[in-house]
């Protein structure tokens, strides 16, 4: 099947995924999707814009249930009738939008929905210190030094606020982070944080499911690569039988460019010095790695 | 993103240095400078406004508008309006009335009656609002005609006039009057018991948006709706739960006006929807939702309070009071979108 299969795991794996699709009517969005999600370990979906990437972490997150295949969890199927049923089961998804509130303050968003409470009967109030303390600590053990939890997120920079939310995600008790394109509207300096955050995360033990169209953002934290297009898979490949060009050709559409060189080669003749590169470029830059 | 890491870069350094500058910042800020100025100025301008007589007149003026400004203040920061919420005082004091002059129910019932009738106005509208996705804008803009012409209809219909005359005769009133009417006498200063309603509502609300869980997911939901409940925000309760709030201020409003003049008008309360609002943006509400507070509406009212007298007081031409207010909420709102490009707010 693909090479998870060949892998050489100890572990099992938290959240595994076999041959799902999803049609909405009459359109096929996504068919045959598989591929494992372990802990301690960082699986990346890749692919570009309409691949599918978000039908698929939407049937993950327990917002979609998948037309087809099945989700295993710990090695027992399931289904998500809700996100909230997904969270219960410690499966977090950040989104783009990081579901924070730009004006209240760092501490009340890190606690939005699951406020600490103290008191009884009427006089149950907020247990502002402990929220602020937990806030301050937790973001502090993730490497992101706030002296204030009081200013509004909004002031925060974009990665900082990403970060807040994975935090946010990992404090309430997360065993799969889900990050939909986390980098996708950062510049170079703020994406650095965020991966640097996400290999914390992943050695911490969680196992998490990266969705980028960057393949220079997923290769150096992945562990796995699933490639997407237009709603089938390219594939998983582990990191050692890839490389970062051969994901970015990938990506690019490798067979796509194969096809253009044979177009190329009738036009311009066999001997073009333009074909002979392309067909160079297909023959170096194709995976080892089985297909599925 | 990018304006945010300008905003961020430029005020960051200034929140963490400046304690005062953050001070300033706080959405009651601007409601406390201008009550103290238009206090000063009456002060010195006039001789009476500063005295105990004139200190009851102004404050009972306040207090009124200041239980609903809270309210309203409380429902603009979960993000939606009630225009209903000025007609709602009058539908409330209409139903005792009518139920108390004209079926002779028992004057408690009635008041109780008035309430659940109204608290069940403001859980339609919050319905209404959450079900159809449509601007409370125009949801309680149409509850406000409805009720408007329910208001008038009716009681001309039962009594052929078009007020409730006679409250006082009703069994039972003397035991429920001063609850809501009760007045004392502290030197030449005559203070109602709405001031202590006024200050207790001020102080409720104040707790509950800053220091229970409601609070926080009524700011969340105000400041962004999506986010909330994708965190598990209950918003379908919290919305529904601020309508209600309004419209049992309303009904607290009704009753204070009822039960100290013990006559109804129809028309009560029409036309002030837009005054309580304009309080509440003047104690710092952002019109968008997600900003604001409590003790700010209260100084809000306690303005319009203040300036509403005073211009008596003066003796100039009370027709110049609307305008007044147009000012100031245009320098409210001023102030508010610039407190509002500091905080980095990204909507």
């Amino acid at each position: 099947m693909t090479t998870t299969d060949n892998t050489i795991t100890l572990v099992e794996p938290i959240l595994e995924v076999r041959n799902v699709g999803k049609r909405y009517g009459a359109i096929n969005a996504l068919s045959g999707i598989s591929t494992a999600v372990y802990p301690g370990q960082v699986t990346c979906v890749l692919g570009d814009n309409g691949a599918g990437k978000s039908t698929f972490i939407k049937m993950l997150a327990g917002s979609h249930s998948p037309s087809e295949g099945e989700l295993l969890l710990d090695g027992k199927p399931i289904t998500f009738s809700s996100p909230r049923a997904a969270l219960d089961e410690g499966i977090a998804t950040v989104y783009q939008d990081l579901a924070v509130v730009p004006l209240m303050p760092v501490w009340r968003n890190f606690f939005l929905g699951s406020e600490l409470t103290k008191g009884w009967g009427p006089f149950r109030r907020l247990d502002v210190a402990a929220m602020k303390r937990i806030t301050n600590t937790e973001l502090a053990n993730m490497g992101i030094d706030l002296r204030d939890v009081d200013q509004p997120i909004g002031t925060l920079s974009g990665g900082e606020r990403q970060c807040v939310a994975i935090a946010r995600a990992v404090y309430f008790g997360a065993r799969v982070l889900i990050l939909d394109e986390p980098t996708a509207a950062l510049g170079v300096k703020q994406s650095g944080v965020v991966l640097r955050y996400i290999a914390r995360s992943r050695d911490k033990g969680l196992g998490v499911v990266f969705i980028t169209h960057n393949p220079h953002h997923a290769f150096p934290v992945g562990d796995r690569f699933l490639l997407l297009n237009r709603g089938t898979s390219l594939g998983t490949y582990e990191k050692k039988d890839i490389t970062v060009g051969e994901l970015t050709s990938l990506m690019a559409g490798g067979a796509e460019l194969d096809s253009l060189a044979h177009e190329l080669e009738r036009e311009l003749g066999p001997n073009s010095t333009l074909v002979a590169e392309l067909q160079s470029e297909v023959a170096t830059e194709r995976p080892a790695a089985s297909r599925e | 993103m990018t304006t945010t890491d300008i905003v961020t870069v430029a005020t960051r350094p200034r929140l963490e240095k400046r304690p005062f500058r953050r001070f300033l910042a706080r959405p009651e800020i601007g409601a406390l400078v201008a009550a103290l100025a238009v206090m000063a100025f009456f002060s010195f301008y006039t001789r009476n406004f500063m005295t105990l007589a004139g200190a009851g007149v102004w404050l009972e003026s306040a207090s009124t508008f200041g239980i609903m400004a809270v309210a309203v203040a409380v429902l603009m920061i979960g993000g939606e309006f009630d225009l209903s919420a000025g007609v709602m005082t009058g539908f409330s004091a209409l139903i005792v009335g009518v139920l108390t002059t004209q079926f002779g129910l028992n004057i408690w019932v009635a008041v109780l009656i008035s309430l659940a009738t109204v608290l069940a106005v403001g859980a339609l509208n919050g319905f209404l609002v959450m079900r159809t996705g449509l601007p409370s804008f125009i949801v309680t803009l149409g509850t406000f005609f409805v009720l408007a012409g329910v208001d008038l209809a009716l009681t001309k219909a039962l009594t052929g006039q078009v007020s409730i005359q006679g409250m006082a005769k009703v069994p039972f009133y003397d035991s429920i009057q001063p609850v809501f009417g009760a007045s004392i006498q502290i030197g030449t200063g005559v203070f109602y018991v709405s001031v202590l309603w006024w200050f207790a509502v001020t102080a409720l609300a104040t707790w509950v948006l800053l220091r229970t869980r409601a609070g926080n997911w009524i700011f969340a939901v105000g400041g962004a709706l999506q986010p909330s409940r994708q965190v598990g925000v209950p918003i379908m309760k919290t919305k529904i739960g601020l309508f209600m709030t309004t419209a049992g201020a309303a009904w607290l409003v009704g009753m204070i006006s009822l039960f100290r003049t013990s006559t109804v008008q129809a028309n009560t309360g029409v036309g002030q929807e837009f005054i309580y609002i304009i309080c509440a943006v003047v104690g710092g509400c952002l019109l968008t939702g997600g900003f604001g507070s409590a003790i700010g509406a209260a100084l809000g009212a306690l303005i319009y309070g203040m300036v509403f007298q005073g211009i008596t007081f003066a003796q100039w031409d009370t027709n110049w009071l609307r305008t007044f207010l147009g000012v100031m909420l245009l320098l409210a709102v001023l102030l508010n979108h610039w407190v509002r490009i500091r905080a980095g707010g990204t909507k």
